[in-house]
């Protein structure tokens, strides 16, 4: 299945590399025209989500006590944004008494400067990396790829997409667009040292990786590392992982930087009991991911006596400022959201275009770039598309283990965003609806759109409610076109594809 | 260092996106916590214009933090039923348990690291658990703080055998926070065999139970172990051992 004419064989998902990592590929619907059509990718994606979502549900429901672990772990997070400059004064206080050094960043370009600027003082040409969203924000890869530093992914899934040069698709198996024998492809063609005859065995291919790492973790200076958590109070630092990557580089390099969302600060060290439980359950649906590890500051004799803690605002206070959409702040990134959301397992992460797919990146990705602020124009902006890449159906709200109301979040930046665009012609909508619709069942629609109709209306003050904008809309449009329930996703979106234009002004 | 006027700056807009909102309505349980207070939405009273009635209002409004979840009795002693559900949960994560009491110790110590190859040791492992392994003729690689083993000495070794600070049944973890019976972080990372010693003492029901516990030294270096390194990221295959060590023991030492 290679190409000839002496090209690569792998060919990249999606094919341009992005220059935002958080605003990448054309709007929501046109990117989902291109996914829904990869039956392969889909495939995958069903699988994973299904496989997982089966795994989470069957782990949480051994807690008797899981909603009241919700209900602390949503308490905590709001408590914590309340109380955030306090949290962060006092976080860069433990840290710097244990030998840390904390860092501020205003946005990507600063936090890449500051972590250039580390390694070089640390002498390093390479680095090892362990899977950080917020370092795949900021596109840190690139950037140093760029000043001449090389960054190796040490996830395996992110080695995947790094060596095949994709996008991530999933937040916590971001290689789940690729099925093995794509893997062993990528492997015998970009990995320089894949074993002979490789076979496409996951094993295989995980031991693969394993020598191909083992070398680099041993000389390496430098680490980068994303943090799961943070605790004011103490100072301590957690990294939550399954294969031991994590560890090597936590643990043998001389320097650890370490880029984290201001969100992501937590109280007290007592806190960890709730997150501890949440996360894991919620995430890979096991009790207890393999290894957690945690750090304060430096501890002389005892792994990397070298640590930088690098605090990344990067839109986070655009979102805060919200009072409704701050609740996207409180994401513990487990993606359970992504695992029950149809709209997701049929579109796939890429068409999401940003580092946060799914359900979450519909109501974060748009804050954190600035909703309704000059990403280009209408419809055609990720800003104002995004909020309607959702049916509504409510499933990521009952799965996230912090209780973020993800509907009411996605109206409430559909009225915003509808209203900062200086093109009332609601296209967004249109469009975005378009490829939402049709997974929603009357039952729940209805619970959600009473109530966020209501919500909807009381977030902007003064604002009038023109004949049912969203999602009263969404009812009258099903209404007028009925989506029968046999139908897949596909040939609806085609059949809506054919109407093009037909309807997307309604609600105005 | 970082600029300090990112500092101020990034806070000065935490405070300001607070002050907007007025979200900051309840002061947090610190001495003046908190931004601008503005008046309590709670406050209001019903049907005031322009509020919003009480299930409708914003579920992520801060307030006091329910803790109505479970916390075991730390006190209370090890049950057998607590040791029973610590093997399983361990199992269930393929690592592998070897229940013995204290009198066989000595002989499992060494069924498990016999065939192993060199094992390292951290610098405070009981005395009599090396003098077991010394009698049987292992070869011991001692990590003194004054002369660490290297890297490259660790990946040589076969297996690498610690004590442990906690178990958890619930979720069938060992929690190891680099005491000189357990080590540094890096002597568990690099060998392919882990044998760790859990005595029955030291297994806790629940989690929030061992974060008390590992609470009162926050500043310890911890690894939470819950079975063998795993992935799942190709197909969602679960295979063993990635990075870390790929075969876990747990001796399971009861009084
Ligand atoms: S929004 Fe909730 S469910 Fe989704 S990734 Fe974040 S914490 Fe998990």
């Amino acid at each position: 299945m290679s190409v000839d004419l002496g090209m690569p064989g792998v060919r990249s998902q999606p094919a341009a590399t992005p220059h935002d990592p958080l605003r990448w590929g054309p709007s929501f619907p046109d990117a989902a025209r291109g996914t829904l059509a990869n039956t392969q990718m889909r495939a995958n994606l069903r699988h994973a989500t299904h496989t997982i979502r089966d795994k989470r549900l069957a782990v949480t429901a051994e807690l008797p006590d899981w909603e009241a672990l919700r209900d602390a772990g949503s308490a905590i997070k709001a408590d914590v944004m309340a109380r955030l400059p306090e949290l962060l004064e006092r976080l860069e206080e433990s840290v710097t008494a244990r030998g840390g050094v904390v860092h501020w960043a205003r946005d990507a370009a600063e936090a890449n400067r500051i972590i250039t600027d580390l390694v070089r003082a640390a002498g390093a040409r390479e680095v090892v990396k362990i899977k950080s969203m917020a370092t795949q924000e900021t596109g840190l890869n690139e950037h140093l790829e760029a000043e001449g530093i090389e960054a190796a992914e040490t996830d395996l899934a992110e080695l995947i997409v790094q060596l095949a040069g994709d996008q991530s698709s999933h937040i916590l198996v971001p290689a789940i667009h690729r099925n093995r024998e794509e893997i062993r492809e990528i492997f015998t063609e970009r990995m320089g040292d894949a074993p002979e005859g490789l076979t496409s065995e996951p094993r295989d291919l995980a031991m693969a990786a394993r020598a191909h790492l083992r070398a680099r973790f041993l000389r390496a200076d430098v680490a980068i590392s994303g943090a799961n958590l943070a605790i004011a109070d103490t100072g301590t630092v957690a990294v939550v992982e399954s294969e031991g990557n994590g560890r090597m580089c936590l643990t043998l390099p001389r320097t650890l930087i370490t880029l984290m969302g201001i969100e992501k600060v937590l109280p007290s060290f007592a806190d960890l009991e709730v997150f501890l439980q949440l996360l894991p359950r919620s995430s890979t649906g096991e009790r207890m991911n393999p290894y957690t590890s945690m750090w304060t500051g430096v501890t002389p004799g005892d792994g990397p006596q070298e640590f930088h803690l690098v605090l990344l605002d990067n839109g986070r206070t655009k979102a805060l400022a919200d009072e409704v959409g701050r609740s996207a702040l409180h994401c513990i990134r487990c993606s359970a959201c992504l695992n029950v959301c149809p709209v997701y397992e049929r579109t796939s992460g890429h068409a999401y275009g940003s580092v946060y797919p799914g359900p979450i990146g519909a109501i974060l990705t748009p804050q954190l770039l600035g909703l309704g602020e000059a990403h280009g124009a209408g419809s055609h902006d990720v800003t104002a598309t995004l909020p309607f890449a959702s049916s509504l159906c409510g499933a990521c709200y009952d799965a996230c283990p912090v209780k973020i109301d993800i509907p009411s979040a996605l109206v409430h930046l559909r009225e915003k965003g509808v209203h900062a665009d200086a093109h009332p012609s609601l296209t967004p909508m249109g469009a975005g609806m378009a490829v939402a619709a049709a997974a929603m069942t009357s039952g729940t629609r209805f619970r959600w759109a009473t109530r966020l109709l209501t919500l909807a209306g009381r977030v902007i003050p003064g604002t009038r409610i023109r004949r049912l904008p969203f999602p009263g809309s969404l009812w009258t449009r099903s209404r007028d076109l009925p989506v029968p329930p046999t139908q897949t996703f596909q040939d609806w979106f085609a059949s809506r594809e054919r109407d093009a234009g037909r309807g997307t002004g309604e609600g105005a | 260092m970082s600029a300090p006027d990112a500092r101020t700056e990034v806070l000065a807009r935490v405070r300001a996106a607070l002050a907007t909102t007025g979200a900051a309505t309840r002061p947090g349980p610190g001495p003046g916590g908190g931004a601008s207070a503005g008046p309590l939405p709670h406050d209001d009273g019903p049907g005031t214009d322009g509020h919003v009635p009480a299930d409708l209002r914003d579920p992520h409004a801060p307030g006091p933090v329910p803790r109505e979840y479970r916390r075991a009795d730390r006190s209370a002693p090890v049950t057998p039923g607590r040791l029973d559900l610590f093997v399983e949960r361990l199992e269930d994560y393929r690592a592998r348990v070897v229940r013995v009491d204290e009198g066989g110790l000595r002989a499992a110590l060494v069924a498990e690291l016999r065939d192993a190859g060199p094992v390292a040791v951290p610098p405070g492992l009981p005395g009599p658990w090396v003098q077991a392994l010394q009698e049987e003729g292992l070869e011991l690689l001692v990590d003194h703080p004054d002369r660490p083993l290297t890297p490259a000495q660790l990946d040589g070794a076969g297996a690498v055998l610690t004590a442990a600070r906690v178990g958890i049944a619930e979720t069938g973890t060992v929690v190891l926070d680099a005491e000189p019976d357990q080590g540094r972080r890096v002597l568990t990372l690099l060998p392919d065999r882990h044998v760790c010693v859990v005595l029955a003492a030291q297994v806790v029901a629940d989690v929030p139970t061992a974060v008390d516990l590992l609470g009162e030294h926050p500043e310890r270096p911890m690894t939470w172990i819950s079975g063998p390194s795993a992935t799942s990221d190709i197909e969602l295959v679960r295979v063993e051992g990635v990075h870390g060590p790929r075969d876990l023991r747990v001796l399971v030492v009861e009084a």
